[in-house]
């Protein structure tokens, strides 16, 4: 098993390069992730401050439409 | 193409692929990690150390498709003008500059144990830099200008500019002497690669890949409902300037009235 | 014609100038853009002694061998065609030794010989288990390809 994170002598090469990778994919996809809850729930408070009859008139995206 | 122009529409569908894209992402990656660390063998001449292809080759394969989606995306919004079209090229740019990134970086700690060195100015990796700043010089135009869609424009023209250096960068290791080697799989020829390694290297490409399709429909979905909110606070604004008028004023959003 | 097909001629004529002008240009520089310079083309394009330029190709073989007390290493440089000699003081890369891909950056002496102060190693596109390289070694069909 040490063998295995000894990487033939490379470990210093081959595991930065996949905690980076790891590092920057999974930091991508949170912050986008968050970036969308956060525009959800702004939309959300948008909608509640116009409600009922106001609402459908607001969001040109609801004319006749259930989402 | 108009009846996808709908806004509601892309979302319905977005909200729809994104947790099999999501799901299928883990599968590839986590599968082809497992089969790339643990199941294929050393190779003959660089050692334990090629295994970094496992992540430096999809990173730089994204970073290249990334990039020609995006410019696919920029002569649509030019051409066509399809609403949704610059939607997609903003939300493609982040992500195409953090794989090219770390190809650089991955190509880096890779080279300096096999080359003995961390960089050189040959023409693959200069042109992979120059893709890098291309992309950074896209994100900067769109956030330019007070007027979203003249950014939206200019970075449009800057794309379809600089895909001239995609194909410079897939070829520059045939037309040019370089210290980086020619391509191990391309569409010519058997590939150069053994199949215990190929297809772990094949699955990680197609996990990014699905990466790509699920961040895409996060930043996309972000950036319509960015926009929706911006016509409601805007519509929200006309209304109280005007309390007995009817709210009639075109939103915002061009493609909102479209019939599905 | 109308405004879309219009800005459709436009883009794939800008495109086109675009690819024929980047063509242009990347043929005039050739000779800048080039990495290395093999030892023919040092022999074809006479570099001249004291220009510091990258000599690439491939390890002679047999032609290793230590100087100096150790503190040097000698070996040649050649492209199948021609060869030329070089020495080098430092530590060489993991994947340096003979019949392998190099490519050394220095210059050449007033004998000829390319006194290096870099030496990288370059290596080919192929990825295989160490048993699938010996049946192929064994057999014949194994082929060291010389530095483009």
């Amino acid at each position: 098993m040490s063998d295995f994170w000894a990487m033939g002598g490379y470990a210093v090469y081959v595991w930065p390069a996949y905690a980076i990778v790891g590092l920057v994919m999974v930091g991508l996809l949170l912050m986008s992730w968050r970036g969308l809850k956060s525009k959800e729930a702004a939309l959300a408070t948008l909608r509640c401050d116009s409600p009922a009859k106001n609402g459908a008139a607001n969001d040109p995206d609801d004319q006749g439409q259930r989402s | 193409m108009h009846r996808y122009a709908n806004p509601a529409r892309f979302m319905r569908y977005s909200g729809a692929i994104l947790p099999f894209a999501a799901g299928l992402t883990a599968l590839l990656i986590g599968t082809g990690l497992y089969l790339g660390l643990f199941v294929a063998p050393a190779d003959y001449q660089q050692g334990e150390s090629y295994r970094i292809i496992f992540v430096h080759v999809p990173s730089a394969w994204l970073a290249l498709f990334v990039y020609t989606n995006m410019a696919i995306a920029s002569a649509v919004a030019l051409i066509w003008k399809h609403p949704l079209a610059d939607v997609a090229g903003r939300a493609c740019a982040p992500i195409g500059a953090a794989f090219t990134v770390l190809a650089l970086v991955t190509g880096s700690l890779w080279g300096k144990p096999m080359w003995g060195t961390w960089w050189v100015w040959d023409a693959r990796l200069t042109s992979v830099l120059i893709l890098f700043f291309l992309y950074l010089g896209y994100i900067a135009l769109a956030d330019a200008f007070d007027d979203p869609a003249r950014g939206a424009k200019a970075a449009a023209i800057l794309a379809l500019v600089g895909f001239v250096n995609v194909p410079i960068i897939k070829y520059s290791v045939d037309w040019w002497n370089t210290l980086h080697q020619p391509a191990t799989i391309s569409q010519l020829g058997a590939p150069s690669i053994h199949p215990s390694m190929m297809i772990p290297l094949l699955l990680m490409a197609v996990g990014f890949t699905t990466y790509f399709v699920t961040v895409l429909i996060l930043r996309m979905r972000a950036e319509i409902i960015g926009r929706k909110i911006r016509t409601m606070q805007l519509l929200q604004v006309q209304k109280k300037s005007t309390p007995s008028a009817n709210v009639d004023g075109p939103p915002a959003a061009p493609a909102a009235e479209s019939p599905s | 014609m109308t405004r879309k097909r219009r800005r459709l001629m436009f883009v794939a004529t800008g495109m086109v100038v675009l690819a024929a002008a980047a063509g242009l240009v990347l043929t005039a520089f050739e000779d800048n853009l080039v990495f290395f310079h093999s030892p023919t083309d040092v022999g074809e394009k006479g570099i001249p002694e004291g220009k510091r330029f990258r000599l690439g190709g491939l390890v002679e073989e047999n032609s290793v061998h230590k100087t100096d007390g150790g503190l040097t290493v000698a070996f040649r440089v050649t492209d199948l065609s021609n060869a030329i000699p070089v020495t080098y003081k430092g530590l060489l890369p993991d994947l340096f030794r003979e019949g392998q891909g190099v490519v050394a950056e220095g210059v050449l002496n007033q004998e000829g010989v390319f006194e290096a102060a870099e030496v990288l190693a370059k290596h080919d596109e192929n990825y295989m288990p160490p048993e699938v390289a010996e049946a192929l070694k064994k057999s014949g069909y194994w082929q060291e390809k010389a530095a483009e």
